[in-house]
């Protein structure tokens, strides 16, 4: 299992489009993935989930994977998060 | 035997309303209420059944969002295409769909019930966030969540349709109106609408009697009451007497003698008894319509309304998938002409969830749409010219306003037409183009306009409306909507004559040309080609037959120096009573 924190770092925060993208990144992986922010723990396979989460600018989540490829997909889904969603 | 006033007035279980589409028939009624959104909570037998109908339900809001976003995603901003791709991708939500699959099958309550639930539990988590755009999210969902169970009510209801029956509806969307005459409605009977409203068009084409604009049939009829539908009066009797029955089958004992009268009229001339011959075309709205337009002789399809295509299909067909349609009907018709309108979506006509513009009617419509959303438009030209082979297709532009519109049309068609000869398609190089003249601007225009294209069509539903300022679904002013203001019989009398000017063809498309009330005044102001209902050309082509051209001419002369709608309908009914020539509905 992996766990990881990461912070929102674009303005817009995380909005539809990159819902919509992690959700996407995320159906191509065996391994499990939640998202947890608040006391809220949403599977990040879900579109409407992932939606529910308000995540601004500056706000910190912690990012769960486990699974046979939970390292690829780890690296692949953090390294989204850290470019800013593309929106940097 | 009573006379039909007398058992109208007498009839205390009536309802009175505008009739649509004539034609009479004593059935059972179907309920069939489909806006308001109350969830059935109700325990159901047959989970796998409410699985399919959920599976089907999902498919179903798939292709309708995919319709809504192939036309609207050249005007979509990106923010709300994100939202319309995060709305199909919860239709597909692994996680979503399997709490509900698995609440179905534990619970064993409608889905509708459980789809609200799940769905309405991450609304309220994103209510309660204190970040505003959340709770515009939340709206968001709230669209999918309805839709999705808009569907499924759909199916419950569905399966519940008769066959044979009439329907009572608040107010019927083309679509509805498709679907139920395909489980064999005998009637239809509105709350809302008018004359010119989708579901009247619709009804007068596929031959079902119709009365629309009713207010409150919803309210004093029951399902499964036995009613009986005047579609040439405008009038409804609830659980009638045995002496309205009876009274009513004669009545239709005397229509079907009437039809077969008519009928024999198939293979006489469309001539005045002074000899003027008048060409009658066809409107068609679906394609199933083209028996009909044989059977009645019309001289061709006037206006084949493209938009219908997306409504019967649920979705926007590719080139290819509309090349076919436009080549199976032009070759059915051939050696006729038929004259293909360019999608006039907008309005009234189709509602976008990414469009609520305060105006759809002055809004993004018609031609406007469609140079906005070049790709589509560049399909639909291309659908056409490779539908032409026959060549026997034109192609007219709905809702110009403007000498620019036709020319930045113009140009689209000529780039269409030079990579189709690129790529060695064969098309008809002489493909008549040709305008509707249903804007006030236009009309005053005609000469001017005339000059860019082959071909003009006068929508009479849209100038009344634009004519008047009077919205034609509006309840409210929809009185106001006067085929007979002098304002638009002058207006009519206008285009004539600079058609004429122009030494251009023109023709009259409108809901107006099927009113036997105004043949006479539309052949006096100098119309030669009516274009109307498939079903109603054969009472057209009797009251053709039965007046004189000059007498015609006389009356228009009259009518335009009216000045009040009182005074042209007392004309034209005095001109019926002088020369007598009695109007279908008084005969039988």
């Amino acid at each position: 299992m992996i766990e990881q924190t990461v912070k929102i770092v674009n303005k817009a925060g995380l909005h539809t489009r990159p819902a919509a993208t992690i959700v996407k990144m995320a159906a191509k992986f065996k391994c499990e993935f939640y998202i947890s922010k608040d006391g809220l723990n949403i599977n990040a396979k879900s579109i409407i989930g992932v939606m529910t989460l308000a995540a601004e600018m500056g706000s910190e989540l912690v990012l769960t994977f486990d699974g046979d490829d939970e390292k690829q997909a780890s690296e692949e889904i953090i390294d989204y998060f850290k470019r800013g969603f593309d929106e940097l | 035997m009573k006379k039909f006033s007398q058992i109208f007035k007498d009839a205390e279980n009536k309802i009175t309303g505008i009739a649509a589409a004539p034609g009479i028939v004593i059935a059972q009624a179907y309920l069939f209420t489909k806006e308001k959104l109350v969830i059935n909570e109700s325990e159901i037998t047959d989970v796998e059944e409410a699985k399919q109908n959920l599976i089907d339900a999902l498919a179903k809001s798939k292709k309708e969002l995919k319709k809504i976003f192939a036309i609207a995603k050249e005007k979509m901003e990106e923010k709300r295409a994100a939202i319309f791709e995060a709305q199909v991708m919860i239709l597909d939500d692994p996680i979503l769909l399997k709490n509900i699959n698995d609440r179905i099958e534990t619970e064993k309550k409608q889905p509708e019930f459980i789809v609200n639930d799940e769905i309405s539990k991450y609304q309220s988590l994103m209510m309660h966030s204190y970040e505003t755009y959340m709770k515009e999210r939340a709206g968001d969902i709230e669209d999918i969540k309805n839709r999705i169970i808009r569907n499924l009510q759909k199916k419950r209801w569905e399966s519940k349709i008769k066959n044979d029956m009439i329907v009572v509806s608040d107010s019927l969307t083309p679509a509805d109106t498709i679907l139920l005459s395909r489980s064999n409605a005998k009637g239809f009977v509105t709350d809302h609408g008018g004359l010119t409203s989708h579901a009247a068009i619709i009804s007068r084409s596929l031959n079902i009697p119709a009365v629309v604009g009713t207010h409150n049939a919803t309210k004093h009829i029951a399902d499964g009451d036995t009613i009986i539908v005047d579609g040439f009066h405008g009038y409804v009797l609830v659980n009638p007497s045995k002496e309205q029955i009876d009274f009513f089958k004669e009545k239709i004992e005397k229509l079907v003698e009437l039809q077969k009268s008519l009928a024999e009229l198939k293979d006489q001339p469309a001539k005045t008894i002074d000899g003027k011959e008048i060409t009658l075309l066809a409107n068609v709205d679906v394609t199933g319509e083209i028996d009909l337009v044989i059977t009645n002789d019309a001289k061709g399809i006037g206006l084949y309304r493209t938009e219908q295509i997306i409504e019967e299909l649920g979705e926007l067909p590719g080139e290819d998938e509309q090349a076919k349609i436009y080549l199976n009907l032009s070759t059915r018709i051939y050696p006729k002409p038929l004259v293909i309108r360019a999608f006039d979506i907008g309005g009234d006509k189709f509602k976008f969830l990414d469009f609520d513009e305060p105006n759809p009617f002055l809004g993004l419509r018609g031609i406007r749409l469609l140079l906005e959303n070049q790709k589509m438009f560049k399909t639909q030209i291309r659908a056409v010219l490779k539908g032409s082979k026959n060549n026997n297709i034109l192609f007219m532009l709905p809702m110009i306003s403007t000498v620019l519109e036709i020319k930045r049309s113009l140009e689209i068609i000529h780039e269409c037409k030079n990579e189709l000869r690129d790529e060695k398609i064969y098309f008809d190089k002489g493909l008549k183009i040709g305008i509707m003249i249903e804007v006030p601007s236009a009309a005053l225009l005609t000469f001017e306009l005339a000059g860019y294209v082959d071909f003009l069509s006068i929508g009479t539903n849209d100038l009344i409306q634009y004519l008047i300022a009077v919205d034609r679904g509006n309840d409210l002013v929809s009185d106001l909507y006067q085929e007979f203001h002098p304002a638009v019989i002058r207006t009519l009398s206008h285009i004539v004559k600079e058609a004429k000017k122009a030494k251009k063809p023109l023709s009259i498309c409108g809901e107006m040309a099927a009113d036997t009330l105004a043949i006479p005044l539309l052949v006096g102001i100098g119309l030669t080609s009516l274009s109307l209902a498939p079903a109603t050309i054969p009472y057209a082509k009797r009251i053709l037959r039965s007046i004189s051209f000059e007498k015609s001419k006389l009356l228009a002369e009259d009518c335009l120096a009216s000045a009040t709608v009182d005074e042209v309908t007392e004309k034209l009914e005095k001109f019926f009573k002088d020369n007598s020539i009695k109007r279908t509905r008084n005969i039988i």
